[in-house]
């Protein structure tokens, strides 16, 4: 239905041009899934652009066809472009929160569209707009619109977007992103419903994604994107079966796993060349690992073995592992005792109103957490946004003053600690930070970063010393001397988080308090720091409290696990223990909600409904009865007490499973 | 060889200690990559460098103007030396003639006679009403009153040809400058090929000059703009206009610059009751409607400077110090606004995690705030000190014009305006002043808002 | 809603004390009430006699502060600044040098200033805000460039320039109008019509080029790109869309002078001989007369903090996330 040929975009910056997509090619049949899947700037989101002819001021169109039904839109006039747009073509967007006019109500923004595609006005669209909210899963919709956006939570939001794409009765709908910034309870819900109105409105989706588990949950047919060309087009069976694009193959074994525990895992050396400085023949034979001469003269034509087409010049078959590979050892076995232990942390941020800011309640960020973490043993922490984890990680540090609880580190009490004292026992623990953009200061060399806190801290002394002490630490997380002198500018995004990870190393801490250190980066990149920190472990026996909403790296990664709902833990214990029989309703949803990169899945998912609460209001009794599919009226009324399932895995459930 | 003293006024203090400040700056900024990439990014504006190329013209007036002195007067050898009570600067040496050819009252640009009718003893004819010759405008063409015309152009022309060597040596120099041992210099500097605007440059120095040597040239014989009410030569009032604007728009950004950056960043960076102070003091002080307040305050600056005549041994130092006086209010009224906007964006940045990560290794807060907010602050410091100056320039003439702006001796736009404003109402209309001073104020407020813009772009990281 | 509107108005009353004081301060501790004399009658006729008998005339010979000399509540309200600061909060302003009460003077001269700065302030935003639109509706082309470049030009021109080449022009050259004066009823429009253009004209640079900076901002959003998804043609997305949006930073800047529009324009009310509050100022302060300016101060004050309240309320009309909190 939709064929894409030879598609060429570029951005005009200055008197250069900048060719974004290249050449892509590709189509769509009526209520198929096409997944375009690539990591960050591949081009993926500027081709859905400009089937659109949605692009930003500086894109060009220079050639290439998109034809829908015969109809080459390209050759359309604007004002044509539009009775398309809407219509024929819907698009959703990555960030419901921005995508949606803030001044007009939800009923104002669905209503445009069908005047416009449809020309419905007064009663008959307004009941169509009922019509369409239900559709989209949206409860008492005759109510919700007149309401503005900002009284909509964010995966209300994206039902929203949805039902305004869905109001011109489209034929396709592209998707662009749809559910990367939303918790996975939440993207579940938006997957199951892009599926089911699919399935009811024999539509077609383009969907665009950089998540290998959202192709392998929605998509009939996959292309895989590579520096603004497409380098592979399978269907999902033979792309998930035997990806042949030695990138693809790398994407599969960059992912974090359960069953690579133990094991490194693979890595995609470098970055994607810039749009300026393309390789001349294939794009990717700079990072490709089996490169050959040819590879970097001429430019790869399609090769087709049914209906799965690869463009790359080498024949050999799916990854023979083990060779590059790198294996490290994991330290297993018991946990020593102790050096942190968290007993009941609270962090309560006052709410002010009125003429005299008098407080009149608290957001429990944090209410009551207690943790222990032992010597060179990772803790994962994890929840959805606005859980409170983020805070705990800042608590520890106390660069958030807890409100209440103890942290003791050794036998140092570090709540309410101030001074000379507390800079002594910041040494012990550090911190990495989730977007290694805004952790690093543009205005100073990486050199004076790392040696900032050598300084506040004194450790090493000055001059030469302290130099060899800098260039020690970035040869330790892979980075060159040279680096010392110049700028956070100049490096890419996983290079910088080696930046911070040396900077919190320089203090030699036991700690290091890992805040989302990947969620920021490309998986291959996730790949290269993941490896890092397991590496330094090994070899420094540092301690990990690992923050993160990713139950893939937590998998990988962690020894134990603590999973946060609404500021409180509701089930830790060791990885394996809660991994394997969750027991708490909350972790076992959060777990079967995470879509996995493989072609089963899919068995027994449950599903949450709704969305986590504020933590100003939290739900009387238990936090979760009223997402909670076991809620009793004893869930309802009091919150229930911790139970111990075995010497190291802890529930706080009435039912537990 | 006559003796002179040198006399140092505050005002002239403070534009050289800026003028220093300035040399410190850009010695730091060579030193400092990213902020130079910036500064690299508005060397390639060529509207900004052109206007930059303007302004430095009229820099280098006002700072020609900022070198005073005295003369010592003839006195008897033996005796102690005696200084004239006129304060001089390099300028009014330099324009010496323009300085002191003064006609008795208004006339025209390039006259040879003055504007009004006098009573003159024409000896055989009696008394007669006429256009008395001028004393010294057109004075060396004699009898040849008609040949203005003739004269006045081939001068220009010789200026021109002067000029257009003088480019010439400039531009050879920029090629040099500009060469890169392949191409050459000035081929590249052509077509636009060089990183620095210097097209932009050469074609802005080239107007420059074709504008100003013609009117030295020509200003040595003639009234170029005319002369005033108490004849005196207009285009001298402009040139000693232009070092009060520069005065006006930049020490008044130093006055309010360290207000508002320290406390802007205590009240962002400390928060709590230290922010509510802040808070409460700058609301209270941007409640007043801006001229109300500056006009109250000048009344009493006022007040105190007549009641206190005795602090002032020069009519010169007097007005300087009510010029300085009026740049401190301007100041303390204007940076409410600067303060603002640096409250709200150290907030922004003390949230963010490299500020974290610093505090997670205990470093004390004036570090913190030196070595991670300040410099992320300066951009709009830059911003903000270039975008306000053309504002300042402006205002002054406003409110010189209300009767609170500089001293009515000084010679300002404001001023010169302000004397002139009544002569629109005379038939035949006298209007030579009001257009001098307003194209020179047009065109140095232009150049400034256009380089503003230069900076803004380049330093804007939402812009990048 | 009412509940808001109070809360405004108390927060509003710190800060107008602390206008008070800085007045106080100013005319009465910067400078004694001596100097001011000494001033006011010129250096030849001060005698200490004088300077008493000016000071009496003007009820500045009292103590500033605290009065010993009297007893009860009259120590403290019988003193410089309980009859001249905060007699001002109940709309006691005292006299004038020439002897008239400030306050009715005030009164009968807000209706000629409003008379010019409301029409000047409408147009001036109608006409600001529609070349800002068009303007950022042709963004990145040659209009557009031009269009900035004239703004540019004209927020370059000193506002003295608008004022003296307009009526030189307008009513010299070609005595369309009037020049000056001030007429009552309906003839006053002969008088008003060059002083409202040239405050549009001299407005229309800056002004323009702000409002464009904003448009050119909410253009960049992501819901403008939804909008246009949706296959909306481009006006509609920029006058349903855009400019709804952009309203909300603009209204910060605008309503917030709607309550100074009373006290006029200092240099159009002068130029043009029209007997408002802007003339009113500016002869105080070429008369020095301290009354009137202080006064002018503390009302100048008062209209803008009843601007900030308005601007509160403006914002919950516009905006929904504001008026259903």
């Amino acid at each position: 239905m939709l064929r894409v040929e030879l598609l060429r975009l570029a951005f005009q910056s200055g008197r250069q041009t900048l060719v974004a997509v290249d050449g892509v090619s590709f189509d769509i049949a009526a209520g198929e899934t096409f997944a375009l899947l690539g990591e960050s700037g591949c081009g993926k989101s500027v081709t859905a652009q400009g089937i659109m002819r949605l692009l930003p001021a500086v894109g060009r169109i220079l050639g290439g066809r998109v034809c829908f039904d015969g109809e080459d839109l390209l050759a359309l006039s604007e004002a044509e472009m539009r009775t398309w747009r809407g219509g024929r073509i819907a698009m959703i967007f990555q960030e419901p929160a921005t995508s949606l006019n803030p001044v007009l109500t939800v009923g104002q923004q669905i209503g445009e569209v069908l005047w416009r595609h449809l020309g419905l006005r007064g009663a008959e669209a307004t009941g169509r707009m009922v019509d369409l909210l239900r559709q989209v899963g949206i409860a008492d919709p005759e109510r919700r619109l007149n309401e503005y956006p900002f009284q909509f939570s964010g995966g209300m939001k994206q039902r929203v977007m949805i039902a305004i794409a869905l109001a011109g009765e489209p034929e396709l709908l592209i998707a662009d992103e749809p559910t990367t910034a939303l918790d996975v309870t939440v993207q579940a819900q938006i997957l199951d419903l892009l599926a089911r109105l699919q399935a009811e409105r024999g539509m077609s989706i383009l969907l665009i994604t950089h998540d290998l588990g959202v192709v392998a949950r929605m998509a009939h047919r996959v292309g895989v994107m590579y520096a603004g060309e497409l380098v592979e087009v399978a269907g999902r069976e033979a792309f998930f079966g035997q990806p042949r694009h030695p990138y693809t193959q790398a994407l599969f074994e960059a992912l974090p796993d359960i069953s690579r525990r133990g094991r490194g895992l693979a890595t995609i050396p470098g970055q994607v060349p810039s749009l300026g400085r393309m390789p001349s023949g294939c794009r990717f034979s700079d990072r490709c690992r089996h490169v050959m001469a040819r590879c970097r003269e001429q430019s790869p034509d399609w090769r087709k073995l049914d209906g799965h087409a690869v463009r790359c010049h080498w024949q050999g078959e799916a990854a023979e592992a083990g060779e590059w590979r790198h294996p490290l050892t994991e330290m297993e076995g018991a946990a020593g005792r102790s050096f942190l232990e968290v007993d009941d942390l609270k962090v309560h941020f006052p709410i002010r109103k009125g003429f005299l800011q008098r407080t009149v309640g608290h957001v429990r960020a944090v209410d009551g957490v207690s943790l222990a973490i032992a010597p060179g043993r990772t803790l994962a922490l994890v929840g959805e946004s606005g859980c409170g984890k983020t805070t705990v990680g800042k608590a520890l540090l106390q660069l958030i003053p807890p409100s209440g609880g103890a942290v003791r580190l050794g036998s140092n009490e570090l709540v309410g600690l101030k001074g000379q004292r507390l800079r002594a026992v910041r040494r012990h623990m550090q911190m990495i930070f989730q977007d290694p953009f805004a952790s690093l200061n543009p205005r100073l060399r990486v050199g004076d970063i790392i040696a900032e806190g050598m300084e506040a801290l004194g450790v090493s002394g000055g001059g030469a010393s302290r130099r060899a002490a800098i260039a020690a630490l970035l040869a330790q997380v892979g980075l060159p001397d040279e680096a010392m002198e110049r700028y956070p500018h100049e490096f890419s995004g996983g290079q910088r988080q080696r930046i911070a990870i040396a900077r919190a190393l320089a203090v030699q801490p036991e700690l290091l308090i890992c805040d989302e250190p990947t969620s920021a980066l490309d998986v291959s990149v996730q790949a290269q720091i993941l490896n890092l920190l397991k590496k330094l472990q090994a070899e420094l026996g540092v301690a990990y409290l690992f923050i993160t909403h990713n139950f893939a790296v937590v998998e990988y990664l962690a020894h134990d696990v603590a999973v946060m709902y609404l500021g409180r833990i509701v089930e830790q214990g060791r990885a394996e223990e809660v991994l394997r029989q969750p027991h708490h309703p909350y972790t076992k949803a959060l777990l079967s909600a995470v879509p996995a990169p493989r072609l089963e899945a899919l068995a027994g998912v449950i599903r949450l409904a709704g969305e986590t609460p504020s933590p100003a209001n939290p739900p009387a009794g238990c936090h979760f009865h009223p997402r909670c599919p076991r809620a009793s009226d004893l869930c309802r009324s009091q919150y229930p007490a911790t139970v111990a399932l075995s010497a190291t895995h802890r529930v706080t459930c009435y039912h537990p499973e | 060889m006559m003796g002179f003293e040198i006399v140092i006024l505050w005002s002239d203090l403070l534009i050289w200690l800026l003028v220093a400040a300035g040399v410190a700056l850009g010695v730091l900024i060579a030193r400092n990559p990213p902020l130079l990439a910036a500064w690299r990014r508005v060397g390639a504006n060529r509207i900004g460098m052109a206007s930059a190329t303007v302004l430095l013209a009229f820099v280098l007036v006002g700072l020609l103007d900022s070198l005073h002195y005295r003369v010592a007067l003839e006195g008897k050898p033996g005796q102690k030396v005696q200084y004239a009570v006129e304060v001089l600067s390099v300028l009014d040496a330099l324009a010496t003639p323009l300085r002191t050819r003064n006609e008795k009252t208004y006339s025209e640009p390039f006259a040879t006679r003055l504007y009004a009718k006098e009573t003159i003893d024409v000896p055989g004819q009696g008394s007669v009403r006429e256009y008395p010759r001028l004393k010294h405008g057109g004075q060396h063409l004699g009898e040849r009153e008609g040949e203005v015309a003739a004269d006045a152009g081939f001068t220009a022309f010789r200026a021109v040809a002067l000029a257009f060597v003088v480019w010439m040596a400039l531009a050879g120099l920029a090629a040099r400058v500009a060469g890169d041992g392949n191409t050459d210099g000035w081929r590249r500097i052509w077509r636009g090929d060089t990183a620095f605007a210097w097209n932009a440059v050469l074609i802005a120095c080239g107007l420059i000059l074709l504008i100003a040597v013609p009117l030295f040239s020509l200003s040595g014989q003639y009234h170029v703009f005319g002369t005033d009410k108490v004849g005196q030569d207009v285009f001298y009032q402009v040139l000693k206009s232009v070092r009060t604007g520069l005065i006006i728009g930049l020490v008044t950004t130093l006055v309010m610059l360290p207000l508002a950056v320290l406390l802007g960043i205590v009240a962002g960076y400390f928060r709590g009751w230290a922010d509510d102070v802040i808070q409460y003091v700058y609301t209270v002080l941007n409640s007043i409607p801006g001229v109300l307040l500056i006009a109250a305050a000048v009344l009493m600056m006022q007040v105190v400077i007549d009641t206190h005549p005795q602090w002032f041994s020069t009519a010169a130092e007097r007005a300087d110090l009510r010029l300085l006086a009026l740049c401190f209010i301007l100041g303390i009224t204007s940076w409410t606004g600067l303060c603002r906007l640096l409250r709200g964006e150290t907030l922004k940045l003390r949230e963010l995690e490299y500020i974290q990560a610093a505090q997670a290794f205990g470093v004390s807060n004036g570090r913190i705030i030196l070595r991670h907010i300040l410099p992320n602050l300066m951009h709009i410091v830059i911003i903000a000190l270039v975008m306000d100056f053309s504002g300042l320039v402006l205002a002054e003439a406003v409110l010189s014009y209300v009767g609170i702006g500089v001293d009515p001796s000084m010679t300002s736009f404001g001023t010169m305006i302000n004397n002139a404003r009544m002569e629109l109402g005379r038939e035949p209309v006298v209007w030579w002043s009001l257009a001098a001073a307003f194209s020179a104020m047009f065109i140095l407020v232009l150049a400034a808002n256009l380089f503003a813009d230069a900076v803004r772009d380049a330093f804007d990281p939402r812009a990048a | 809603m009412l509940a808001y509107i109070v809360r405004r108005l108390l927060y509003a009353l710190p800060i107008l004390i602390g206008v008070n004081l800085i007045t106080f301060a100013l005319f009465f501790v910067v400078n004694t009430p001596d100097d001011m004399a000494r001033m006011q009658l010129g250096v030849k006729r001060v005698t200490p006699e004088a300077i008493q008998k000016w000071k009496v005339e003007r009820g500045y010979d009292k103590p500033l502060l605290w009065n010993a000399e009297v007893g009860g509540l009259a120590k403290a309200t019988e003193t410089i600044f309980f009859e001249k600061s905060a007699r001002m909060f109940v709309g006691d302003f005292g006299r004038a040098e020439d002897g008239r009460d400030i306050a009715r003077e005030i009164a009968s001269r807000m209706g000629p200033s409003l008379a010019i700065a409301l029409p000047t302030f409408l147009l001036g935003l109608f006409v600001t805000i529609s070349f800002a639109l068009t303007l950022a509706f042709f963004r990145a082309t040659a209009f557009d460039f031009w269009g900035v470049v004239l703004c540019v030009a004209m927020m370059s021109i000193s506002g003295l320039f608008y004022i003296i080449g307009g009526q030189y022009l307008i009513s010299k050259v070609w005595r369309l109008v009037p020049i000056s004066g001030f007429g009552a009823g309906l003839e006053a429009w002969r008088f008003l019509i060059l002083p409202v253009l040239i405050g549009v004209v001299s407005g229309i640079g800056s002004s323009t080029r702000w409002y464009r900076t904003i448009f050119l901002e909410e253009v960049g959003k992501d819901y403008v790109r939804t909008a246009r998804a949706k296959g909306l043609p481009e006006t509609l997305v920029f006058f349903r869309h855009i400019l709804r949006n952009a309203l909300i930073p603009i209204l910060t800047g605008v309503v917030v002078v709607i309550p100074l529009l009373f006290m006029g324009s200092l240099l159009t009310e002068s130029f043009f001989g029209i007997p408002g509050l802007g003339s009113y100022t500016i002869d105080a302060i070429n008369a020095q007369d301290f009354a009137v300016v202080r006064s002018m101060v503390f009302i100048g004050s008062v209209l803008y903090i009843v601007g900030l309240i308005l601007t509160d309320i403006s914002y919950t009309l516009v905006d929904p996330r504001i008026r259903f909190e």
